[in-house]
């Protein structure tokens, strides 16, 4: 019984901690809609810009992988 | 869930989208001690080989016309040798060797572990810990190398306001040692993401085995959405690839030129 | 328990957890790894890289090589198509001095000719009209020589005697009349 309440508790703090990857998609999108509307208006400058791109869209994705792990972790490990 | 999971006498559709990263010996069972060969080794020297047949074995005309193959190497070398050269600079170049290593296994790894029934390496921690760690280490030696205590400037943000600096200089210092987790945990949860998701799409399709009303409509849907997310799922072996690379770029910048 | 076999339970055990957390396959996994990275890079640093460098550089080198070879070629082709262009105007030029001279000596020999053709014509037009001049001559005489025979046979006829010195006078007046 009381492991089943702790797995429950685990279950539903993964549920939770999945949010965060939601978070994390509107930050990917931001910094992609951002970028696209950045090189609509100068599109000659954004060809030098892709790899800042890419390290944004990098880090603002790694805080939603965290809370991913953080998921994984309660489903599987604890 | 996963234990259920296991109970093979259960009807219904089986989920354990985990199973296939589990390390096993190739040969017979036991334990997986250091230098087991295991489904680990099998798929790394898988990605040395792709890499052997792709640099060596297809540049081996060493053609001035290019054929497909050497012109995919070219490009891997001009790519990641720009990549260095405008991400750390002229004197970066001394880790290209080091750098496409990183790229090419990293993405070989990737790619190799889409294929059915593969194991993908670059989704353990362990393995991505390793590689963010060398990255971390080489940084980190390399900046006190060629500055001195000099390196530490970076952590002093020299353009803030005074009152600030010290709060910056906390904030950095935690940045800097943050960086090989993030750096490892966003390759290995990638990997490991997309890969869950594809098994457990795939758990979905024998629906209609089970149940023909429902399976009509499950089985396609997941089988299209497996289609999708593997789609999804090359462009993210190639992006992880690259990004891992350019932010070793990037890290090495800050230890070749440290200061603001 | 055997250690095996406590292995191997802790194996079917991590199946059950996140393989990814199971340590004990850390250490196999980092073995291999670096192993391959070793490999990977020395293959990469011995051998590959260094092909590539000396193939973009070989096809770098080539291509310039073209170009100026290129550069080379284009430069002789117009000083061909100059020494063309100069061929021709000379031959050109030559032709028409040919043409010039032609006409000049065609004109010359037509010049000559017509001044001989005149100068005939201009003899055969004397010689004619010398001729002309006898005749009339001869003519103007014959003319005279019947007057006057008429003459004398009329006076004659009419009872006179015609003396010849009066009747060629009077003849001679009539017709200068």
């Amino acid at each position: 019984m009381e492991g089943d309440i702790v797995q429950m508790g685990a279950y539903i703090g993964a549920g939770l901690a999945c949010m965060g990857m939601g978070g994390a998609a509107i930050g990917v999108g931001n910094v992609a809609g951002n970028f696209l509307a950045g090189a609509l208006r100068n599109p000659s400058a954004a060809g030098g810009q892709t790899a800042t791109l890419f390290i944004g869209i990098a880090f603002a994705e790694a805080l939603g992988i965290f809370s991913f792990l953080v998921a994984l972790l309660l489903m599987f490990a604890v | 869930m996963a234990t259920e999971a296991h109970g093979a006498a259960e009807p219904g559709l089986v989920f354990h989208p985990m199973d296939q990263f589990m390390v096993k010996p190739l040969f017979g069972e036991g334990a997986v001690g250091i230098f087991t060969l295991t489904n680990v080794t099998l798929w790394m020297a898988l990605t040395v080989a792709a890499i052997f047949a792709l640099l060596v074995l297809g540049t081996a005309g060493r053609a001035t016309i290019p054929s497909r193959t050497q012109s995919i190497a070219e490009l891997a070398y001009d790519f990641v040798r720009k990549m260095v050269e405008d991400v750390a600079g002229k004197d970066g170049l001394v880790f290209f060797p080091y750098i496409m290593t990183l790229f090419l296994f990293i993405l070989f790894a990737n790619v190799l572990g889409l294929l059915p029934m593969a194991f993908t390496t670059t989704s353990h921690i362990a393995v991505t810990a390793v590689l963010a760690m060398m990255v971390f280490l080489t940084v980190t030696i390399v900046g006190f190398v060629r500055h001195g205590a000099g390196f530490l400037s970076l952590f002093w943000v020299s353009s803030a306001p005074l009152p600030l600096r010290p709060v910056l200089a906390l904030i950095e210092v935690i940045s800097y040692f943050v960086r090989p987790v993030s750096h490892s945990i966003r390759l290995a949860g990638n990997m490991m993401a997309g890969h869950a998701v594809v098994k457990v799409f795939a758990a979905f399709a024998p629906m209609i085995i089970i149940s023909t009303g429902i399976g009509l409509l499950v089985t396609p849907l997941s089988i299209l959405a497996i289609a999708t997310i593997y789609a999804l799922e090359l462009l993210v072996a190639f992006i992880q690839a690259y990004v891992f690379t350019i932010l070793t770029c990037v890290y090495l910048k800050d230890a070749l030129h440290p200061h603001h | 328990m055997a250690s095996e076999a406590q292995a191997a339970d802790h194996v079917t055990e991590s199946a059950t957890g996140l393989p990814q957390l199971d340590f004990s396959t850390f250490g196999n996994q980092i073995f291999w790894l670096l192993v391959t990275l070793v490999v990977i890079y020395f293959i990469l640093s011995r051998v590959a890289l260094p092909r590539i460098a000396a193939v973009l550089a070989e096809r770098q080198g080539t291509i310039t090589n073209d170009l100026a070879a290129a550069e080379d070629l284009k430069a002789k082709a117009v000083e061909a198509e100059e020494a063309y262009k100069k061929a021709l105007a000379d031959a050109r030029a030559e032709a028409q001095k040919i043409v010039a001279e032609t006409k000049a000596a065609i004109k010359a020999d037509l010049d000559r000719a017509n001044v001989k053709a005149d100068q005939e014509i201009a003899a055969r037009t004397a010689e004619g009209e010398k001729a002309l001049a006898e005749i009339r001559d001869g003519a103007l005489d014959a003319v005279r020589d019947v007057a006057k025979d008429v003459a004398a046979e009329l006076v004659s006829v009419m009872g006179g005697k015609a003396d010849g010195r009066s009747v060629t006078a009077a003849v001679n007046a009539r017709m200068k009349g």
